[in-house]
């Protein structure tokens, strides 16, 4: 990179392209280094332990009305050109793209939060230390997970004058705690490595296990839960992948319906993006704000890029994302607002006898403390959809299901599938109860997460049991 | 400095800071895909990677670094730092680690291609895309949808043992949808599967296709989908399509033979599997009629190579054999572990990821039926064919799929289109019932595998043909 700031080079692209595209062509350029570390353990050990330093370029032109994006990793000054004449060239032979929404103007961007440059540049020694810390918790138990940090900078420059830079830096930890073949787990996304507490997390992690041994199976049939953050995560997740999604919803595949009253009272969700130290602009340089989509039961919004905002005659959200015109813009920051806390002092009588540890928070003790009968579910694993619309999902619980009577966790249960409307199960007089203390929970990539206390909900189809 | 010659840097970097094995590969990956929607042009987007990564092996413990530059002072380091992550990984040991013997080569290899995908005019193939999609919209399809994706990957690899070893495989495939948005729920068609088929081949393949003339059914099946009838629920017998087939293996079987998974290296997230090797050789898994292998020597499908991505040949070996579990998918270190003496799939998905056990082609060997055999021998059963949804447990025993379409089969012959079809049951018992077998295989690709932490995307072939179950639980519906 010569030295190169991110910005300096995005700023490079897009001079690039005018000058070998001419001056009326539209363009916008993203380049980001990212430094992006994972240690990973199994049977208690470190097996895979990596990490990687890259700088990536996309860029996206628009000329005499055609569109074409590309992509690189080689930013020396013949990649770039490469990268530039190999884009202009397929936008010219692309069919004409009427709905190009055209760049983002020049716009403030709001401070995004700090980053805490310990975790940014953290070495491969903390990761395993804290790796070291969930495993001595563990008690002797087998143990599986990750810990990990991500570092991003990242700059944009359009041709129509906007140019941004941002930084994010994420660390987060899951792991396991295997006994007997069951599973206890505990799962954090922080904004500083510091903040995750190996120990801690590998104690809890045990504890469930613990809690969980000998499981009996249950018939199939519509049972009142209390999902844990865990399993309240999954829903977000597919709340927002299929239904506020800008792009879904144009195409009428969507549940959502602004100004409609789908939801529970209870239920208010927000898309927060610099709820975390998130980047404070999205793929088309727009920034990010906070969103709300869900407003006490009654939807209020859905995520826009500037394609699907233009087709809804509205302003993009902040939600663009590299290959969007396919996938949709997509909130990844959500935020499922708690209620009144319950007592602290609930915690330790909602369980009894071999099934204690099952309950990890006096958030989740409030909640399982009113259930006549129901599950207490940690995590649900493997969700698929059946119907985008109807958002009619089946997946299977994972890592501890146990049964509630009289308010109390009185045993452990084997896994479930189920199949289930998200949007259903949480609709009017669906929400029995919310906890107060949101605990974020990791996504797969960096930058991605779900934020949830756990949640009591009136009935959830189970459709099989472990053996079917 | 050519691509060896970074390799070989790196590799010797980590010697010399204190590995006991490295390897590397450099990887230049180009990348091709278009989106059509409903007679336009939805996206194109080009990609070109390239990079380098190291493996560093410093006493029982791995470490990798990764870096999209290949001069020798990069290189060098990427080495360096393998090794410096190899020796934190030892403040958590694992047991100690060895890798089964594999004879260090020199050697080339490359894929068949007899039309060079990226250079096909992008003005033919979005024609492809556009006049496929304008005729599924014309036929009644609200969203009409095309796709195609070309990867063409060139890559070195050597290792510390003496490998010398550089592939370039060329990926290519497509396909098109149309859904149909209904009162509340959508219905979907595809040709010849969602998101396409998929082989180590040429621009042949996509033309193989012939995407027009399927479109006009697919939009017309997929609206009448809206009005037929549902699955009904209940156990009934159980005629997979090809291509849900496909998927099925590769779920209940190809991901349970992953040596990885048995072992418990993937078991906070992919999870485990039910198999025991204790009981390599001995268990059944299915019927007679179940013969698996995994082949990655199969011209043009998609799990093929000359070489995994640690220097091992490809070879084809037997997973399930007469319906007895005999085999596994493993790498060199994991097959150490388990006493097996053979790695062979382990692969990784670009330049910046740690390679890992993969499905490589693991398909069923054809039966002595044919479909129009099977339907006519059945009394009383549904046909199920493409899949539109998969779920599966962290076992890989517990598995519910869905289907795009049904067809009601009674005494013999197909009837009516059923929506909805759904199917659920627990791994064995399902192979174990599988009764009539079609001769009809076809290598079916799936291009979008998803496994290992940080996520890699693996590309696998399943060759597969239409079969009967017995008594399956089908019409699972919310």
């Amino acid at each position: 990179m010569s030295g190169q700031t991110e910005l300096e080079l995005a700023g490079q692209v897009v001079e690039l392209v005018r000058r070998l595209g001419g001056p009326a062509t539209q363009v916008e350029a993203v380049v980001t280094r990212a430094d992006l570390a994972l240690t990973r353990f199994a049977n208690s050990g470190i097996h895979q332990n990596v990490s990687e330093s890259t700088v990536g370029v996309r860029l996206r032109v628009h000329v005499d009305g055609r569109t074409a994006a590309g992509g690189g990793s080689v930013v020396t000054d013949d990649g770039l050109s490469a990268l530039v004449e190999r884009t202009l060239a397929a936008a010219r032979l692309c069919p004409p793209d009427p709905g190009w929404p055209g760049l983002t103007p020049r716009m403030p961007m709001q401070d995004a939060p700090p980053v805490d440059e310990a975790t940014a540049h953290a070495e491969p020694d903390q990761r395993a230390d804290r790796v070291g810390a969930f495993v001595a918790a563990a008690g002797g138990l087998s143990t599986a997970g990750y810990c990990r940090t991500a570092h991003r900078s990242s700059a944009f420059a359009n041709s129509a004058g906007h140019s941004a830079y941002g930084r994010s830096v994420e660390a987060a930890m899951d792991g396991i705690a295997r006994r007997d073949g069951v599973d206890g787990v505990a799962r954090r996304s922080a904004d500083r490595l510091s903040d995750l507490d190996g120990a801690e997390l590998g104690a809890q992690a045990a504890a469930k296990a613990q809690a969980a041994a000998d499981p009996v199976e249950l018939p199939p049939g519509h049972y009142e839960v209390v999902f844990e953050p865990a399993a309240v995560a999954d829903l977000l997740q597919n709340l927002s992948f299929y239904g506020f999604n800008g792009k879904r919803y144009a195409e009428r595949q969507s549940f959502a319906e602004p100004g409609a009253a789908q939801f529970d009272r209870a239920v208010t969700v927000v898309d927060d993006p610099l709820g975390g130290s998130g980047l404070p602009f999205d793929a088309e340089g727009t920034g990010r704000r906070a969103l709300t989509l869900v407003e006490a039961g009654t939807t209020r919004a859905v995520a826009h890029d500037r394609r699907t905002a233009a087709e809804a005659g509205s302003e993009s959200t902040g939600h663009a994302v590299a290959g969007g015109a396919t996938w949709g813009p997509m909130p990844r920051n959500l935020r499922l607002t708690g209620a009144v806390a319950g007592p602290a002092s609930a915690v330790g009588r909602s369980t009894t006898g071999a099934a204690a540890g099952a309950v990890v928070d006096a958030d989740t003790a409030a909640l399982v403390a009113g259930v006549r009968r129901g599950l207490l579910v940690t995590d649900l694993w493997y969700t698929r959809v059946l119907d985008p619309k109807s958002l009619v999902v089946t997946g299977l619980t994972r890592n501890g299901v146990w049964l509630i009577e009289d308010g109390t966790v009185v045993r452990a249960v084997r896994d479930l599938r189920f199949t289930e409307s998200y949007p259903r199960a949480l609709g009017p007089g669906a929400v029995l109860g919310l906890g107060a203390r949101a605990v974020r929970q990791p996504e797969r990539v960096d930058g991605a997460w779900w934020a949830a206390p756990s949640l009591r909900l009136a009935s959830w189809h189970f459709t099989g049991g472990a053996s079917g | 400095m050519t691509e060896f010659d970074a390799a070989t840097a790196a590799v010797q970097a980590a010697l010399d800071a204190g590995a006991r094995y490295a390897d590397a590969r450099v990887m230049h990956r180009r990348y091709e895909s278009m989106t059509a929607r409903n007679g336009d042009v939805e996206e194109l987007t080009q990609d070109e990677s390239i990079g380098i990564g190291v493996r560093a092996l410093v006493g029982a413990s791995w470490g990798f670094h990764a870096v999209p530059d290949l001069s020798d002072a990069a290189a060098r380091d990427a080495g360096r730092r393998a090794t410096r992550t190899a020796m934190a990984s030892a403040r958590v040991p694992g047991p100690s680690v060895d890798l089964v013997p594999v004879q260090a080569v020199t050697a080339s290899w490359a894929s068949g291609c007899q039309i060079d995908p990226l250079g096909v005019p992008l003005s033919d193939k979005g024609d492809l895309l556009v006049d496929a999609t304008r005729t599924m919209a014309e036929h009644g399809a609200d969203l009409a949808e095309g796709l195609y994706q070309i990867w063409d990957t060139a890559k070195w690899f050597v290792s510390s043992e003496g490998h010398r070893i550089d592939q370039r495989i060329r990926e290519c495939g497509g396909g098109i949808s149309a859904t149909s948005i209904g009162d509340g729920e959508t219905q979907r068609r595809s040709w010849p599967s969602y998101r396409g088929q998929y082989g180590t081949t040429g621009w042949e393949l996509v033309e193989s296709l012939d995407l027009a003339a399927h479109a006009a059914q697919i939009a017309e099946e997929s609206r009448a989908l809206l009005t037929a009838p549902p699955c009904p629920a209940g156990e009934t017998d159980l005629i997979l399509g090809g291509e849900q087939l496909a998927l099925q293996i590769h779920e209940s079987v190809g991901h349970a033979i992953e040596l990885d998974r048995i072992l418990g290296w993937e078991a906070a997230f992919a999870g485990t599997s039910w198999l025991d090797l204790a009981q390599l050789g001995s268990l059944r898994y299915g019927s007679e009629l179940m013969n698996i292998t995994i082949d990655p020597t199969i011209p043009g499908a998609l799990g093929s190579f000359g070489f995994d991505d640690e220097g091992s040949p490809a070879v084809k070996r037997d997973a399930v054999r007469d319906g007895r579990w005999v085999g596994v998918l493993a790498g060199r270190d994991s097959a150490a572990m388990a006493s097996l003496d053979y790695g062979g799939s382990v692969r990784a998905d670009g330049w910046a990821r740690l390679p890992m056990v993969r499905m490589t082609n693991v398909g069923l060997e054809p039966g002595p039926h044919t479909l129009e055999e099977i339907i006519a021998a059945t009394d009383d059963g549904v046909l199920m064919d493409l899949n539109r949804s998969w779920s599966i447990d962290d076992k890989r025993l517990n598995f519910q799929f869905g289907c795009e379409v049904g067809w009601e089969i009674k005494k013999g012959r197909r009837g009516r289109m059923l929506r909805n079809p759904t199917y659920t049951g627990i791994g064995p018992l399902f192979w174990r019932s599988m009764d009539m077998l079609s001769s009809e295989t076809v290598s079916w690709g799936t291009p979008n595998c998803g496994k290992g932490q940080p996520g890699q995307v693996g590309h696998t072939g399943h060759p597969a043909a239409p079969a009967r179950f017995r008594n399956v639980r089908v019409g699972v519906s919310a």
